[in-house]
């Protein structure tokens, strides 16, 4: 009997080897917090009564969650992380440098093979390069902080396989959300998931993270692809380690097995107030759309923005829709501006915002009021998710976003790229 | 932790969410008072106002799925809730609401109506349904779980341990 990736990495991670079910301590490789579960995970560290961390160099912390501030509470709290980083000598990303996520993956913080925690749900998302990395909450990684290790329990795995030809229109986000809604929102709990086929080997780097990043938004615990030629490209620029890629085993102990033919899937919309809630987008096109938004660690990289650019430019957005630009990092944004990416979406109207969480955990930079309906690139619509529970949200890939914000309305965005150069 | 809790239980359907526990605006905060008072906000308004310190939340399935925010499960023990019972977790909140020293309990939670009086019997593992005649066994902890439980959270676990000490025979016992 072979291994899933999963056991083999919490294996090498806890010396010992392992089976879905065992119970284990495992090294953590990376531990990541913000700004929004970094100063409770501080507040539980100084309950040890230690004074260092067990590894500063295995933290990094990054204030993205409500930067720039929006009040003196958060400010106070950003203090907080920038004092604990400077006296621990732990690596600190602040205002305007990006998303945890993206930052992780492009700096080089995680490798293939790595097990990886954050004190943030989504941080499944490095799973597309091939590192089982899941989320914790602020004591657990008080925990890693004292001992660089956490107890799990080692998930069993379910195998979904993405084969066809991708129809136009349809992206990485539109099959990740038809996965989810076939399966729902505690459809794979506490699984890992193990994504595979020829559809993902074609994708690049980048919109696979789409998919390991809504892991979660089905209960996963992982979301894990192997690591091929362009995941070894992808890292080799800025690895600060050497890469132990590993992969399931033919003869892998497998929970269950999903088949996804993507050749005949449209593109896709999760509709208020469930992730879950998934439809066609033409189900529901037409639907007022008050506010748009195109960012997050879900798609807010460089060839998100690019495909928005491809429907926005030349075009104008509807005078009834706002639209709001936030690129995944520092680096994505650099890259847009080059491109020319930027200046195609500004003067198509978009109002561009500084690299960062965004709007997404509703906190600051584009609320909605009541009655009005979002239309996101992001990975949650619960109800209140973006600050207000008086307003809908649904979520969509970058084209269906950008389509919609040039009609106000959910619109199919087919029709734009087949009119598109 | 008492071996016999008593109080009503605030029932909630399936996937109640993190956001539903504590909006996103609230959680940028290490006053955990303030938490609590905004507990349910967006789905039981009238949450913090009816529960009495030892009530509990009682759900469905895949409760606390969504973000890893320890505020949900800070702002529900800070509210007085008692324990919370669900037939199914979401396992980052599963594990923070442990590490918090909330006792969080698997049952099959149907038969529990809104309002319902319970008494959770750890010697019996049982919650017991005194006006309905009803008993419902509880599933059993994982024994790390239990072992962080009865320390009153993980952070008086690690004061006393040092570090994990996982209890042997561990394999696909509990939850």
């Amino acid at each position: 009997m072979g291994s899933t990736a999963a056991e083999k990495i919490v294996s090498a991670h806890a010396r010992q080897d392992v089976k879905a079910g065992d119970f284990a301590v495992v090294d953590a490789d990376l531990a990541m917090i913000h700004d929004t579960t970094g100063p409770i995970a501080i507040k539980a560290f100084e309950e040890y009564g230690r004074e260092r961390v067990r590894d500063p160099s295995k933290m990094i912390i990054v204030l993205d969650h409500a930067t720039p501030s929006p009040n003196e509470r958060i400010s106070n709290l950003h203090s907080l992380l920038r004092r604990f980083a400077s006296s621990q000598g732990i690596p600190i990303f602040d205002t305007g440098e990006g998303v945890c996520h993206q930052l992780v993956v492009e700096q080089g913080f995680v490798l293939p093979g790595d097990l990886a925690v954050g004190a943030d749900s989504h941080t499944c998302t490095y799973g597309a390069l091939n590192a089982f990395s899941f989320g914790i909450g602020s004591t657990d990684m008080s925990g890693v902080m004292l001992t660089g290790k956490l107890w799990m329990r080692v998930p069993a795995t379910m195998k979904v396989t993405f084969r066809g030809s991708m129809p136009e229109g349809t992206y990485a986000k539109d099959l990740m959300l038809h996965l989810i809604g076939r399966i729902g929102a505690d459809g794979a709990d506490y699984l890992a998931l193990s994504f595979r086929g020829d559809v993902i080997g074609r994708m690049s780097v980048s919109e696979r993270m789409t998919f390991s990043n809504m892991a979660i938004e089905c209960g996963a615990k992982a979301g894990l692809m192997e690591a091929d030629e362009k995941t070894l490209a992808y890292v080799s620029g800025a690895a600060r380690r050497a890469s132990r890629p590993v992969w399931d085993d033919d003869d892998a102990d497998f929970a269950s097995e999903i088949v996804v033919d993507v050749t005949s899937i449209p593109p896709q919309i999760s509709c208020p107030h469930a992730v879950d809630s998934v439809f066609p987008v033409s189900d529901v096109a037409g639907t007022e759309i008050a506010q748009v938004y195109i960012g997050t660690c879900t798609n807010g990289r460089l060839d998100d923005l690019r495909t928005a650019a491809r429907i926005l430019s030349g075009r104008k957005i509807s005078a009834n829709c706002r639209l709001l630009v936030c690129p995944a990092s520092r680096k994505v944004l650099s890259e847009a501006l080059a491109e020319g990416i930027v200046a195609q979406l500004v003067e198509a109207g978009a109002t561009l915002l500084p690299p960062g969480c965004g709007p997404c955990p509703g906190t600051h930079l584009g609320v909605p009021g009541d009655g009005e309906n979002v239309l996101s690139t992001a990975n949650r619509n619960f109800k209140g998710r973006m600050g207000n529970n008086k307003s809908s949200v649904y979520l969509a890939s970058p084209a269906t976003c950008a389509a919609s914000a040039l009609e106000g309305k959910i619109a199919d965005p087919r029709e734009y790229l087949s009119r598109s150069r | 932790m008492n071996l016999i809790m008593q109080g009503n239980a605030y029932k909630f359907g399936d996937d109640i969410n993190t956001d539903y526990i504590i909006a996103g605006k609230y959680t940028k905060t290490l006053d955990f008072g303030a938490l609590a008072e905004h507990v349910f906000e967006d789905i039981a308004p009238d949450f913090s106002k009816i529960v009495a310190p030892g009530d509990f939340v009682v759900a469905g399935r895949n409760f606390g799925c969504g973000s890893s925010r320890e505020q949900a499960p800070i702002a529900i023990k800070h509210a007085g809730i008692g324990a919370i019972l669900a037939k199914s977790y979401s396992r980052i909140f599963f594990r923070n609401a442990i590490n918090q020293g909330i006792p969080a309990f698997l049952c099959d939670t149907d038969v529990i109506d809104h309002g319902d009086r319970l008494i959770i019997d750890l010697g019996k593992n049982s919650v017991e349904l005194p006006e309905k005649g009803r008993s419902i066994p509880l599933f059993p902890l994982s024994p790390v779980m239990l072992d962080i439980l009865a320390e009153g959270g993980l952070v008086e676990y690690l004061k006393k341990n040092g570090t994990y000490i996982l209890p042997p025979n561990s394999k696909d016992k509990g939850a």
